[in-house]
């Protein structure tokens, strides 16, 4: 009872702040982020005060395993079923988007505008779809590598929830305008404070579950993991510092100004990307890539070298970003040098992931979940060779704001960070709901083919079009003036854009397919399917031709 | 070692280690792995004493090669000067009204001139030099010349812009607001009668005389306009803020004037020279004295972008 009224009034107080915020201030963006506070407050109130429990009801509705599991998988289940959610709404507005710029009359003023839906589609797929990818993974990785269950399985569930406000504040708040215009880091200073709240939630909850592990050494995946929260929180909050122009208003002001708000900016940016999208996931990948295969890992000493180097040169590469910009000379060669240096240290996770197949190769043919693996692998060996290159200042300073780098992004991101979350998804739904197995196999076949097919779409209409405006935007006549306008070149990109968006639909209907599938498979539902890779045997045919007696004559 | 088992497909031995049935084998790095990740690391530290790389208290080092992108820079922009520097002096030499005379020298101040366009033009005039009739940017495709469309016309007003306070030659009118002037019924007749110069409306006779009173004696008693003091004609399809009767009523009522910058001082003399060469080029350039003002409508001059958008 005592504990009833302590949160009752915890809640209350929240609550009366967000309402005092409503009132107070002049700033409606600010007035209705506080509306979303307020209401989960009340929600939070009713699920105290009444027998009403949301959580059980929807834990029915998706028909969550009662009663408690050997392992703590419950935020693991809402995890996927959140990066199953955000994958699709990511991936959908990222065709509006694709679309927009190929039909700029698609531009629905103005909370529909591209501007403002740009950083709504790269904060759903990377922090959304991604994060809650990490999240769940991480949760079930850490408890059976160590042995254990999750060491503070309250707090983990304040670090899911919490996650899924700062994703909604995020975005409703770049739907209505409120950002701080820096890429991947729009969120605004109030949104980011919560954000590090849950992240240092987020890490107790991790090193608590490694410290009480029954496992004498600690496994590479969570290496990586640990990389993964422990760098991101740092980035964050350097990045983030920030002065708010009134506690009652979105806006603020970096702490930084000039080149050195850029060059922090692309420090946390290309390590975002270095943190969150490769060392995160390369912690999938060492789990999810042996246990499917069943293979052993092939190199115990590459994923030492290849963590540690990785680590240690990704957080200098940033500088790349900005060639050929105000940054001083010096800051861009080691930006560059240090990217150089990085690909071999990127392409150890790749080795060690594909080689994990030696001995196991056969099942490329046979399991649709290995061969997503494989194609996520050899997509993270692309990007990662094409990361390097384009860091190479000769390359960069005809690829630098073409479309090329957003070619670049979306090999990694379609092909690498996707498809290995797509196949951890499918590895994870029948154990977490404990089916026999899946809802279909040949229609993750037909995922993989499509996804395939779109991320070809994409990254070549993305190639050709970031080649064409480079050379179109340098282009000399004989008598030495430019020879192209910009909007030139916008016509000329045209059909690339088309083409682009076309990948990205084939992309979002594979991913349709797969929430299709996982849907069903929760539902406890298998499909009657023929089984993959498998020939007929006929057993009566199966045997040596014997020479048959002559015929007697008949006499 | 004591632990020698080994994994039979590969036949490599095993760590020992085992996390959830996952093991690890002891394969050793890969050669040529390790080999590039030795060759980039070399290439790196070559680059950096070739480069600027170390940060020191109070710069950096400057890398051995002496490069800098501002130095690469300068240099690539001068190397550009340089290959343009002939044609630039000629043009500079030749008076403007002489350039056709030289098609060669035409053509190279026309390309120069489009490049300039675009990057100082574009922004009011369109990628297509066709203006943008909502906010009265002339088209400068037609031949309809406000300010006159010779060479040296058209230099001038590049050079000193229109109603451009800072320069104290630049080209300035004002057509006087008829609100509280005209009353209402003679305003509409005025614009119908405008309107029927191009015969777009009904002649109106009480409009005829309200024009002939008030507005002739700048637009001309036929409304051909006066490009000495910049008062377009009113008799051809052409217009700067649109062909409607609201329009037209309602630049009689409260006139708009655009302003274009003055550009001597941003641009130098040869780029303004060339970009005149540019603009009149793009269709509707006049001789020198010798040809007759624009009276004529030609319908190819009705471009589809006025017909688009007759409300201004």
């Amino acid at each position: 009872m005592e504990t009833v009224v302590k949160r009752l009034g915890v809640w209350a107080l929240v609550l009366l702040a967000a309402i005092c915020a409503i009132a107070l201030t002049p700033d409606r963006g600010f007035a209705i982020h506080a509306g979303i506070v307020a209401l989960v407050a009340v929600i939070l109130i009713i699920a105290t005060l009444g027998t009403y429990d949301p959580l059980a009801k929807a834990q029915s509705i998706f028909r969550m395993p009662p009663g408690p599991s050997r392992y703590d998988d419950d935020v693991v289940r809402w995890g996927v079923i959140a990066t199953m959610f955000w994958g699709l709404a990511g991936l959908l507005v990222g065709v509006v988007i694709a679309a927009q710029l190929s039909f700029p009359w698609l531009n629905l003023e103005p909370y529909l505008n591209f501007g403002r839906l740009r950083p709504l589609h790269t904060s759903a797929v990377i922090f959304a779809f991604g994060g809650n990818a990490l999240l769940a993974t991480s949760f079930y990785v850490v408890q059976r590598t160590c042995r254990t269950t999750l060491a503070l399985p309250g707090l983990a569930r304040f670090v899911f929830w919490g996650y899924q406000l700062f994703i909604v504040l995020a975005a409703t708040g770049y739907l209505l305008g409120i950002t701080q215009s820096r890429e991947y880091a729009e969120p605004e200073w109030y949104v980011d404070l919560w954000l590090t709240i849950v992240w240092v939630a987020y890490l107790a909850v991790y090193v608590a579950t490694i410290l009480r592990r029954h496992e004498p050494h600690i496994y590479v995946a969570n290496w990586f993991y640990l990389a993964f929260i422990i760098t991101i929180a740092m980035l964050h909050v350097v990045n983030n510092l920030a002065l708010p122009v009134s506690l009652l208003g979105a806006k603020s002001y970096s702490a930084f100004a000039g080149v050195q708000d850029a060059l922090t900016q692309w420090w946390y940016g290309h390590n975002a990307v270095g943190f969150f999208l490769t060392a995160g996931f390369l912690a999938m990948m060492y789990y999810f890539v042996p246990k499917q295969a069943g293979r052993p890992v092939y190199s115990y000493r590459l994923s030492i070298i290849h963590f540690w180097s990785l680590i240690f040169l990704y957080i200098w590469a940033g500088p790349h970003h900005l060639h050929y910009t105000a940054l001083p000379d010096w800051a861009q060669t080691l930006g560059m040098v240090f990217s150089i240096m990085l690909w071999m240290p990127s392409w150890g996770g790749m080795i060690n992931g594909l080689m994990t197949l030696n001995g196991a190769w056969d099942k490329v043919r046979t399991d649709p979940i290995i061969r997503m693996m494989v194609l996520a692998l050899a997509f993270y060996g692309m990007s990662t060779f094409e990361g390097p290159m384009l860091s190479i200042k000769a390359v960069n300073s005809l690829s630098h704001y073409t479309d090329w780098t957003i070619g670049h992004v979306h090999s990694g991101a379609l092909g690498w960070n996707g498809m290995i979350t797509f196949a951890c998804l499918y590895y994870l739904t029948p154990r977490l709901w404990g089916q026999a197995r899946l809802y279909s196999l040949q229609m993750i076949n037909w995922h993989f083919w499509l996804a395939t097919l779109g991320i070809v779409f994409y990254a070549a209409s993305m190639w050709v079009a970031g080649i064409t405006q480079g050379l179109m935007w340098r282009e000399y006549g004989a008598d030495g003036y430019l020879v192209n306008s910009f909007v030139d070149t916008v016509a000329a990109l045209h059909p690339m854009y088309v083409l682009r968006m076309v990948g990205g639909l084939l992309y979002l209907a594979g991913a349709a397919i797969m929430a299709f599938n996982l849907a069903m498979t929760i539902a406890g539902r298998q499909r009657d399917e023929a089984p993959l890779g498998e020939t007929a045997h006929d057993a009566a045919a199966d045997r040596p031709l014997l020479p048959q007696p002559a015929a007697e004559p008949a006499e | 070692m004591a632990n020698k088992r080994i994994d039979a497909p590969t036949g490599t031995e095993f760590v020992g280690h085992e996390w959830d049935g996952i093991e690890e084998l002891n394969t050793p790095l890969p050669r040529w792995w390790l080999w590039t990740f030795y060759a980039t690391i070399i290439f790196s530290l070559i680059y950096v004493v070739l480069y600027p790389a170390w940060p020191l208290i109070d710069r950096a080092t400057a890398g051995t090669l002496g490069w800098s992108s501002r130095g690469a820079l300068a240099k690539e922009l001068a190397a550009a000067e340089a290959a343009r520097q002939g044609t630039f002096q000629q043009i500079a030499a030749t008076p403007i009204e002489a350039l056709p005379a030289r098609p060669e020298l035409m053509q190279a101040a026309i390309a120069g001139g489009a490049a300039a366009f675009k990057v100082n033009c574009v922004q009011c005039h369109g990628a297509g030099a066709a203006g943008y009739q909502e906010h009265g940017y002339p088209n400068l495709n037609d031949d309809d010349w406000i300010w006159g469309g010779t060479l040296p016309e058209i230099e001038y007003t590049i050079t000193h812009g229109i109603r451009w306070e800072a320069d104290e030659a630049t080209r300035v009118n004002f057509m006087p607001a008829f609100a509280g002037v005209l009353d209402a019924g003679q305003v509409g007749a005025v614009a119908r009668h405008v309107l029927s110069l191009s015969g777009k409306a009904r002649p109106s006779p009480a409009g005829a005389q309200v024009f002939a009173d008030n507005c002739a004696a700048c637009h001309g008693a036929g409304g051909e306009g006066n490009p000495a003091m910049g008062a377009p004609a009113l008799n051809d399809a052409i217009w700067l803020y649109g062909s409607s009767e609201a329009a037209v009523r309602q630049q009689i009522l409260g006139p708009r004037h655009g302003v274009m910058p003055a550009w001597q001082g941003r641009l130098d003399p040869v780029t303004i020279k060339m970009l005149a060469a540019y603009v009149f080029s793009r269709g509707g350039g006049q001789q020198a004295p010798a040809a007759s003002p624009a009276t004529a409508t030609s319908a190819a001059a009705d471009t589809p972008a006025r017909k688009a958008n007759p409300d201004g």
